[in-house]
């Protein structure tokens, strides 16, 4: 493993930022294109282009740089009011994006970019006639008395203090005070940074947006505070003099007026620390292993009679477990930063299909482990291109069908005990569960004029014997199935759920666990082996009686609550070669719809497992998710429900064959 | 020095091995791949798993798959005597670096063995499959034998065999 860290490549970094600003860019186009005078985000946009264009002539992407250049400048002219904000330049910009993207990567053709400058000159070209200015926000007749203070490193970062008191000079009659009230003491003198502030009294028709724009590029460091001079302050002499100036911004009227921007934005922005996913997930394993260490302190400590050491014990497995809840949470982000991929994606989707296609996204503040998050991306995109494709009716298809004209595409994420649920629903024509059946049959899955219920047959859709041949759904070509889905979110232990009604559209839910690296399972015993039941699959326990086990031994079904619940004796699947202990005990697992019971011989308890990855040489075993070390050190496997109740079909039915 | 298939001898014709004992036979492997050398564990079994590595031991809090090497080479399993070892190595699978454990009944010394000694597994006179086999080699009046690990191993990575569930 290489240091981490250590002499990290800084044109990485700035590929990191660049895609970071890329990515707000694009989310700001698109908020633009639905609310085209939203001024806050024209600002936005053109700030990340301003933004992505310095740092790539520092790092010598000059190609990029001058690529922005032109894109900026027509953003720049947005924001002056010179030229509207149409769709066709917000779709200019937008493949702009993907330009630079290309050229941040290195592999961009240079034609390719000159034919988007040219589109963008039109673009330019046609919203400016005519353009009807923006609206300005309602000026300020009196003017500003503002106080400000640069970061002490402004200089450094390439910021001029003179060139922004030559900007405010420029909006209006300005008196500009410097305070020395911060410069420190010859010996703590640094000469490069910044220690002076300003007071300045600003008598015109500005607009405070006019203000902050002069601070654009510095606000979000800077201390300022800018208040409405009073009108008999502005009333008075033009040449206010500073102390005017101060006494305005003390007085209680105006404090309620005062923007302390510098001060929140510090709080939001300014506490953030960017850290390596490697070095997460290895501060991961550690805690892991601490709890591992600590559940061994507490055995031993439970077995003497030591009570300093086991009020020892008891604090640190409450710190213990305080840092893997604290852990959890660093590795939490908000699932917007999957949602707010999939905008493009509709946009270009529309674009493809000729269709309109609406996005409405629900509880984006819901937060997943990050692996789950990036593992959930390629499954989702698939369904909701597939939603796209075959689900939305055309336009005058949906008109005809008394539904508005652009299909709308809901995803929504919301937390139900340790999982998350995503949802995607589309409004379009539904699955065709008649087409599907005569899919399958044709397929072999199941046999003509075989009774499956519609839950099943929309299963189906997820069967690998679906989707090969000539599908139902041609899956754009993509080359993947829905069994590539169902898959990789069976590897996020998750579960995957359809639900369609004709003409009204469907509806796809997923089931992802909040994390991947911990669970909370219920350890058992068969025969000699301990095995970890993740606990969110336990519905409950109890006990299989001698009689009744006896009695069950052809058909393996018991009566639960007037339910036949089908049971696996793990002794036997294990093939432990143990007898069974006297009073087995019966765990009733769920996994969606299915319940089946499996017994074991003892249950041992509650167990807080850090899951550990199987090994590539145990692949093909299914019956395991993963593994856990216990207290003593040893190892006990992890049950993978799903997978062992499809394990466990074939023989389940050899031996009601049998028997 | 990582492993591969044909031995990479060093200029001087040497190979720096560990050899380890097992079912009556000596064995080596490259000692560039040997991670650790562990006194028998409490181990636990993977129902279902093939038996070439059907369980899997702790490994600093890693869990790491221990093979036996016996049911390939056609030998009894027999139980863990004071002298058993478990030798963990490194192997790339796949393009990815894998920890495996081998059970061996003693381990012996780090030795150089000798390309000059070196032969081709014989097309008859083994009791084992040859494919096993990367190499035999002469070393007073004993053969050492370079198991093919990559080639045991790689049955059981390959994928397959994945159950399909059925509704």
């Amino acid at each position: 493993m290489s240091g981490p860290g250590s002499g990290e490549d800084p044109t990485a970094a700035f590929r990191i930022e660049a895609g970071e600003l890329l990515e707000q860019v694009e989310q700001g186009l698109l908020d633009l294109e639905h609310r085209l005078d939203d001024m806050n985000l024209v600002n936005a946009v053109f700030r990340g282009l301003h933004t992505l264009k310095g740092s790539g002539a520092m790092f010598g992407f000059d190609a990029l740089a001058a690529f922005t250049h032109h894109c900026e400048s027509a953003f720049d002219r947005v924001r002056k009011g010179d030229v509207r904000a149409t769709p066709e330049l917000v779709s200019v910009i937008l493949s702009a994006a993907d330009h630079m993207r290309a050229l941040v990567d290195g592999d961009a053709p240079a034609a390719h970019g000159q034919a988007i400058l040219d589109r963008l000159a039109g673009a330019v070209d046609a919203a400016a006639g005519g353009g009807a200015p923006v609206p300005a926000p309602a000026p300020r007749k009196q003017g500003w008395a503002l106080s400000f203070r640069l970061p002490p490193d402004a200089m450094a970062n390439g910021t001029s203090p003179l060139a922004l008191l030559d900007e405010l000079r420029e909006l209006g009659e300005a008196t500009i005070v410097a305070t020395f009230d911060k410069v420190p003491t010859l010996d703590d003198l640094n000469p490069g940074h910044c220690f002076v502030g300003w007071d300045c009294t600003l008598i015109g028709d500005i607009s405070r947006e006019a203000i902050e724009d002069v601070f654009l590029f510095v606000m979000d460091d800077m201390e300022i505070t800018i208040t409405p001079l009073a009108v008999e302050e502005a009333e008075a002499e033009v040449a206010a003099t500073p102390e005017h100036a101060s006494v305005t911004m003390d007085a209680p009227v105006a404090a309620n007026d005062t923007t302390p921007r510098g001060a929140s934005a510090n709080r939001s922005q300014g506490e953030h620390v960017r850290v390596p996913a490697e070095r997460l997930d290895e501060l991961m394993d550690r805690v892991g292993e601490l709890v591992i260490a600590q559940s061994r302190l507490s055995q031993l400590a439970g077995n003497g009679h030591d009570l300093s050491l086991r009020s020892v014990s008891e604090e640190i497995e409450r710190l213990a477990g305080e840092m893997r809840d604290t852990m959890m949470i660093l590795r939490m982000v908000p699932v917007s930063t999957l949602f707010g991929r999939f905008r493009r994606l509709i946009h270009d989707l529309a674009n493809e299909t000729g269709k309109a296609i609406e996005l409405v996204t629900e509880g984006e503040t819901t937060e997943v482990d990050k692996t789950v998050i990036e593992r959930l991306f390629d499954p989702l995109v698939h369904i909701i291109r597939n939603s796209c494709d075959h689900g939305l009716e055309k336009a005058a298809d949906r008109i005809a069908a008394g539904k508005s004209a652009s299909g709308v595409i809901r995803l929504s994420a919301h937390q139900a005990g340790g999982e998350v649920l995503i949802t995607i629903t589309d409004d379009g024509r539904g699955i065709d569960v008649e087409r599907v059946r005569a899919k399958a049959e044709a397929n072999g899955l199941i046999q003509p004029g075989q009774v499956v219920s519609e839950d099943e047959l929309l299963g189906l859709i997820f069967h690998p014997g679906f989707s090969t041949a000539a599908q139902v759904t041609n899956l754009s070509g993509r080359g993947v199935g829905m069994d590539v889905v169902k898959r990789t979110i069976e590897s996020l232990r998750g579960s995957i759920d359809v639900k369609s009604v004709s003409g009204q559209g469907s509806t796809i839910t997923l089931r992802i666990p909040l994390t991947l690296a911990i669970i909370e399972g219920l350890l058992v015993r068969v025969g000699e082996g301990r095995y970890v039941i993740p606990l969110a699959a336990v519905e409950e326990c109890l006990e299989l009686s001698l009689e009744e086990d006896l009695r069950s031994r052809g058909r393996s079904i018991i009566t639960l609550r007037e339910r036949l619940v089908p049971f696996l004796r793990l002794r036997d699947l294990f093939e432990t070669g143990t007898k069974p202990d006297t009073y087995q005990k019966i765990v009733v697992v769920g996994t969606g719809a299915e319940r089946v019971g499996l017994v074991v011989d003892q249950i041992v308890g509650n167990h807080q497992t850090v899951i550990k990855a199987m090994s590539p040489l145990h692949r093909n075993v299914a019956a395991f998710a993963g593994a856990t070390i216990l207290g003593d050190g040893s190892v006990a496997l992890i049950l993978d429900i799903a997978q062992l109740i499809a394990l466990s079909q074939p023989r389940e039915e050899r031996r009601l064959a049998a028997g | 020095m990582p492993y591969h298939k044909v031995p990479h001898w060093t200029p001087d014709n040497g190979l720096e091995v560990l050899t380890f004992g097992l079912g009556g036979e000596t064995f080596a492997l490259e000692a560039g791949i040997v991670r650790e050398i562990l006194d028998m564990m409490p181990v636990t079994m993977v129902p279902g798993a093939d038996a070439l590595a059907a369980s899997v031991i702790n490994f600093r809090g890693r869990i790491v798959p221990l093979a036996d090497l016996r049911g390939s080479f056609g030998m009894e399993a027999h139980a863990a005597t004071a002298d058993s070892r478990i030798i963990v190595i490194e192997l790339d699978m796949d393009g990815a670096p894998i920890l495996i454990g081998l059970t061996a009944d003693r381990v012996d010394e780090v030795t150089v063995l000798h390309a000059g000694d070196a032969e081709e597994a014989p097309v008859i006179g083994m009791r084992w499959p040859r494919e096993h086999v990367r190499c035999l080699v002469r070393r007073g009046g004993d053969v050492v034998v370079l198991p093919d690990l990559a080639a045991l191993f790689s049955r059981l990575t390959a994928r397959g065999g994945e159950p399909v569930s059925v509704h």
